[in-house]
């Protein structure tokens, strides 16, 4: 009774792979038993998605969501990294048409010999395409560029009915599907406007902010001369120096700016690996003393002004792509990864947050704020025009529940909002107040999936 | 669904006027929990307990249920999974009999063993099943020291706790990889209705300090917790002391 069924051995030829095994987020915690489906072309989607049964099924990429939306419990996982086929470049007006299960990784590699680049970034070059309008994700460039879905022209989306419907920017499923966590169809195929790049290296200047007011004044007079912003942010300094913080910004950097050897082939895109955090690692490594020091170390390493550095894609936007399952290094117990943005006009809000949390002292290591541009249509998408900061924390910290929950007030109270792709612990009765537009979300989706086919522990725990 | 921190939306506890079950209820419904089924004997006291917790905010509901009519446990807990996913079940039910009583009175001494452990069987393995089917949540069974080694003082519930740990343990690792957990929680001596007018055994704790272990427990996705955590020490060494001398112990 209590046997995970396994597929028999004869079923592999023709059928498509599924196990019930435990998933979980990018985070680690709380993982449930879905049937793990992974389809290999759009039929094998569309026959995953009829057959997924009374409990659903959603769609999941590269698992890069920290918390619980790619996971279903008791129903079907459908993992999309098997539609990975890139199946149209145009190198000339610069738009790619892919499978939604190719991740910003290998486009990279296609794109850059040619002199294109995604038009946007997160931290991870581990996300699939289908993932990146899901959670209408944003990059460092979020300021000038805004999400993915602004980048997006069209999309192919399998519906709860069977259809396959070709969607266009601009109509209330676009909008609906971006930032919508898969809960409106399965992505096949989408097509996305790129990035004209010379080189494949980035010229970036770094400097340092000596406390919160410090950091944002300079985001807030120099941002718009960069394509690229970010700052890292130690919130675990208290008192005058709260919140200090370094920032670098930075462009895709001129073929002129490269020196005569890198000149031969500037379009070179090979990121570097290190090897992969163990399976094993003790709770606790990641403390307040040793994420101290590092904070101290990583601020002190950092030079107070340094212009026009060359860096390659991979230091600059994915620093922890270097390490294979870096979310290793929090333990079994997993962490927990809260980001919330507030508009401009809120800034006392921000200031009193960083100040809850470094009081808190939060043993935070991989804190980043930045200043959002003009938001994005997506109904349920994140952005909105002010601030935003993302930390990472381990789960077992005690107290950490309530905590965060004093957070969300905070944050709702400054009419602000919590990332959903982030989001493992919010409490349901906040989230309209958060996102608008989910009245509206909820309807089209009760009208498009009666029966909830798409489902996800996700929308279970917020009920979206 | 639980939340990252382990935390459900939806509890049933099975004996709904345990008073550890209302306990952890209280501090669950403070955090996340919305919708509390409590099971047990219909009675005034079932239904007090359950306003009790709706004045916290909770949907509270409650169920008819009773551990020693194991042929109903199917449909009556049926009934609570079928109105939706439950996050959590807190099997708090038990009763403690009085030793020098049921030494004579064997009918009465079987009654402790088929509630505590007879029963606890058939609605554990009711609800492992309908939590393996939606392929989440936490199964807490109240289990106790007394189970961890037999003593002359109060074998008889003693060792109907020693089955229900054995039992939910094993449960446990049958459950593994489903997206169920299964958490055993061995109380010392809980000062409560249960215990009242007993000598009080060193160690002692409350209702409110398991409420407290459970939530910790269910954070650290736990498979066994002591309460208090000292016991854990004290136990593993009485384990190994001689039965003669055991059985010469002041405990």
């Amino acid at each position: 009774m209590f046997l995970t069924k396994r597929p028999h051995k004869d079923d592999t030829v023709d059928r498509m792979p599924a196990d019930t095994v435990p998933v979980t987020g990018w985070g680690r915690t709380a993982p449930t038993a879905a049937r793990l489906v992974r389809p290999r072309s759009y039929e094998e989607t569309l026959a995953a998605v009829r057959e997924c049964g009374a409990r659903g099924g959603i769609a999941r990429g590269l698992g890069r969501a920290y918390g619980d939306a790619a996971q279903n419990a008791g129903g079907a996982v459908f993992d999309m990294t098997g539609l990975d086929r890139v199946h149209a470049i145009d190198a000339d007006g610069g738009t790619v048409l892919c499978d939604a299960g190719v991740s910003l990784h290998r486009l990279m590699e296609v794109l850059l010999p040619l002199g294109w680049f995604v038009p946007v970034t997160p931290g991870t070059r581990y996300v699939t395409v289908g993932g990146a309008i899901g959670a209408d994700i944003h990059g460092k460039n979020h300021h000038g560029s805004g999400s993915f879905a602004r980048h997006v022209l069209s999309f192919e989306l399998l519906t709860a009915d069977g259809g396959i419907r070709m969607v266009h920017r601009g109509t209330p499923l676009f909008d609906a599907t971006a930032g919508g966590m898969g809960l409106t169809g399965v992505i096949l195929t989408a097509t996305v406007r790129l990035q004209p790049v010379e080189t494949s290296l980035m010229s970036v200047d770094t400097e340092r902010a000596t406390d919160l007011d410090d950091l944002m004044a300079r985001l807030t007079a120099t941002d718009h001369r960069y394509r690229y912003s970010v700052a890292w942010i130690d919130l675990l300094a208290r008192g005058a120096s709260m919140g200090r913080s370094v920032l670098t910004r930075g462009d895709h950097a001129p073929l002129e700016a490269l020196p005569g050897r890198a000149r031969r082939a500037p379009l070179e895109f090979r990121p570097g690996r290190l090897p992969a955090a163990p399976a094993f690692v003790p709770e606790g490594l990641l403390g307040r003393t040793t994420v101290g020091l590092f904070n101290e170390f990583w601020y002190r390493r950092a030079p107070r002004a340094r212009t026009g550095e060359l860096q390659r894609i991979s230091t600059f936007f994915h620093p922890l792509d270097g390490v294979p399952h870096w979310n290793r290094v929090y333990g079994r117990g997993g962490f927990v990864q809260y980001q919330f943005a507030v508009g401009h006009g809120e800034e006392d809000a921000l200031r009193r947050i960083v100040h809850l949390i470094s009081q808190h002292r939060c043993p935070s290591f991989l804190a980043v704020l930045k200043r959002f541009g003009e938001g994005d249509p997506g109904w349920l998408s994140f952005p909105v025009p002010g601030w935003t900061l993302a930390l990472d924390i381990p789960a077992n910290l005690p107290g950490l529940g309530g905590f965060l929950d004093g957070l969300d007030e905070e944050v709702a109270a400054a009419g602000g909002r919590v990332y959903l792709a982030k989001d493992s612990r919010l409490r349901p009765e906040l989230l309209a107040g958060m996102y608008p537009r989910l009245a509206d979300f909820r309807a089209l989706r009760a009208e498009l999936d009666p029966a909830g086919v798409f489902t996800s522990d996700l929308s279970r725990r917020l009920a979206l | 669904m639980k939340d990252a921190f382990g935390t459900p939306q939806s509890l049933l506890v099975l004996g709904g006027t345990s008073e550890i079950g209302l306990a952890t209820a209280r501090r669950l419904i403070t955090r996340r929990t919305r919708t509390v089924w409590l099971a047990g004997r219909p009675s005034p006291a079932l239904e007090s307990a359950a306003a009790g917790l709706r004045e916290l905010g909770a949907d509270v509901r409650t169920v008819a249920f009773d551990a020693l009519d194991t042929d109903a446990h199917e449909a009556s807990l049926g009934k609570v999974f079928a109105e939706g996913d439950i996050d959590m079940v807190l099997l708090a039910f038990g009763v403690l009999g009085d030793q020098s009583r049921d030494e004579n009175e064997p009918g009465a001494a079987a009654l402790i063993a088929q509630t505590n452990y007879t029963g606890a069987v058939s609605s554990g393995l009711v609800c492992a099943r309908a939590l393996q089917t939606q392929g989440h949540g936490s199964l807490v069974v109240l289990s106790s020291v007394a189970g961890e080694r037999a003593r002359r003082a109060n074998f008889i519930y003693g060792s109907s706790k020693a089955g229900l740990d054995a039992f939910a343990q094993g449960l446990g690792d049958a459950l593994h990889g489903t997206g169920v957990h299964v958490m055993v929680v061995r109380p010392g001596f809980v000062r409560s209705r249960m215990t009242a007018g007993l000598p009080e055994a060193p160690l002692a704790t409350t209702p409110e300090a398991v409420a407290l272990a459970i939530e910790t427990g269910l954070r650290r996705r736990s498979e066994t917790v002591w309460v208090p955590g000292a016991l854990r020490v004290v136990m593993s060494a009485l384990r190994h002391v001689p039965r003669a001398v055991f059985r010469r112990l002041p405990v």
